[in-house]
């Protein structure tokens, strides 16, 4: 009954079959809705947030989406930009899965404002002092932008570029998209910034706190490089789960390489920096405030070494060595366990200056204040993960995606066939 | 958000923060009123098929 709206000549499941998996994840969304809800209508009590624990877990899930995002400006950048043109065959997703982080961190500040109603007083009221106004300004600036990227997609859906305007309308868009993608890269760039620039500047908290240059701090710089670094390997992630779920090959490996081998080379020159920041941070920066090193990762049950090690060894050199070398890069086992490693990295990068910020004891007479979500904020932040499996299969049914979708999987279809 | 707002200051740190934040809707505003008028011209002039 669908037939006319999937994209000609690309085969896709039965209608009843893509509608039960859409129903089972829709159940996900719905008990992430309702705890959503239950956050809104009874407040914040139903969070394991407390007076020294002021973030909740959807937070770094916030951080981590808008991390991941990050894939879409950084590909947009490249394309539009600097002209790679083989990034055209990823281009769309990239936009999509951007389109997804973004409007899921938005659905998150929602959540986490309390009082959606008062959501608009962030623009109207804004405190031109704080760094969070700027993160609000360009992030709803950025949203705006990817829709714009998305919505030549949606008209070139085989039924709607059948109207005239919206035939005229998606071409005229795809001609001047450069111009949006220069304005959603500048955009991208103040407001990753922004985000590492809030942890930063915590003077009373020196396990985040650096110095930097002058009002910037370095995480200001670490946060912006780390999500150009790290989201083009949640893109390529995404594409291989897709490419797993629907048996298809759906980007050609000229593509996939080149952008693992783009993301390879941000990773690694991130890593350094990364690396030059934290042991200034811990042999300058932290003994100047009264702290050792050992004060951030023992006297409590969770955070260890391990920690560090795992985000900056593990996360972080391991996949950037990976990806940058030719042979390790165009093997696919290699290079799947590369960009899972660097999206751990980055979402472990989130965690830690979220989460672990706030556990680490500031006073002497403090403790750990170590916490375990409520499951209302792990229904919230399972939420997004349900609204962006919907989307992409609707997307994916729907929408010409993948470019080189047909030409993959032609001798397959016509193995098939015969 | 606008100078007629009672909180608003003609301060370096609203200029920046909204100058910023107009600049960037300005030109998402007239990037897609061009595409949408472009589009509209297109159409009536029927236009031949354009590929992309």
């Amino acid at each position: 009954m669908d037939d006319a709206l999937i994209p000609e000549g690309a085969k896709r499941c039965a209608f009843p079959i893509f509608m039960i998996g859409i129903i089972i994840v829709g159940a996900v969304l719905l008990w992430g809705v309702y705890a959503m809800f239950l956050c809104w209508f009874k407040g914040l009590n139903q969070t394991n947030m407390n007076d020294y624990y002021g973030f909740a877990l959807w937070i770094w899930a916030d951080l981590a989406v808008i991390a991941v995002g990050g894939g879409a400006f950084f590909t947009g950048l490249l394309k539009y930009i600097f002209k790679v043109d083989d990034l055209k065959n990823i281009i769309n997703f990239a936009v999509i899965i951007g389109f997804i982080c973004y409007s899921s961190a938005l659905l998150i500040l929602a959540i986490d404002i309390g009082q959606p109603l008062r959501g608009w007083f962030i623009f109207w009221h804004a405190n031109v002092h704080s760094m969070l106004t700027e993160v609000a300004f360009c992030l709803s600036c950025y949203f705006a932008v990817l829709t714009i990227e998305f919505i030549p997609n949606i008209l070139e859906n085989r039924q709607v570029n059948k109207v005239p305007f919206f035939h005229h309308l998606a071409h005229n868009m795809h001609g001047v998209m450069a111009v949006f993608a220069a304005t959603g890269a500048f955009l991208s760039f103040f407001h990753q910034g922004s985000l590492g620039g809030v942890a930063g500047v915590m003077f009373g908290r020196p396990f985040a706190y650096r110095e930097g240059l002058l009002i910037w701090p370095w995480t200001f710089f670490l946060f912006t490089w780390s999500a150009a670094a790290f989201g083009p390997c949640f893109t390529l992630l995404v594409t291989k789960i897709t490419e797993m779920i629907t048996g298809k090959k759906l980007v050609g490996d000229k593509t996939v390489n080149l952008l693992a081998k783009i993301s390879g080379w941000m990773i690694t020159t991130y890593i350094i920096a990364k690396i030059i920041d934290t042991i200034y941070w811990a042999f300058v920066t932290a003994p100047s405030m009264g702290f050792k090193l050992g004060h951030f990762y023992s006297n409590n049950g969770f955070y260890g070494y391990w920690i560090l090690i795992t985000e900056v060894i593990l996360c972080g050199v391991v996949p950037g060595l990976l990806l940058i070398n030719k042979s390790t890069r165009e093997n696919p086992a290699t290079r799947t366990i590369a960009i899972i490693l660097g999206v751990i990295g980055v979402c472990l990068n989130r965690w830690v200056m979220v989460l672990q910020i706030m556990a680490v004891p500031v006073l002497s007479f403090d403790t750990w204040a170590l916490y375990i979500p409520s499951w209302q904020e792990v229904a919230t932040t399972i939420l997004p993960v349900a609204y962006g499996i919907i989307l992409i299969a609707v997307a994916y049914r729907y929408l010409p995606v993948f470019p080189q979708e047909l030409e993959l999987n032609e001798s397959a279809d016509t193995a098939a066939q015969n | 958000m606008f100078p007629f707002c009672f909180e608003w200051a003609w301060d370096i740190g609203h200029s920046i923060f909204f100058g910023g934040f107009w600049y960037a809707i300005s030109i998402l505003g007239v990037g897609m009123t061009y595409c949408f008028l472009k589009a509209a011209y297109d159409t009536v002039n029927d236009k031949g098929d354009s590929h992309h």
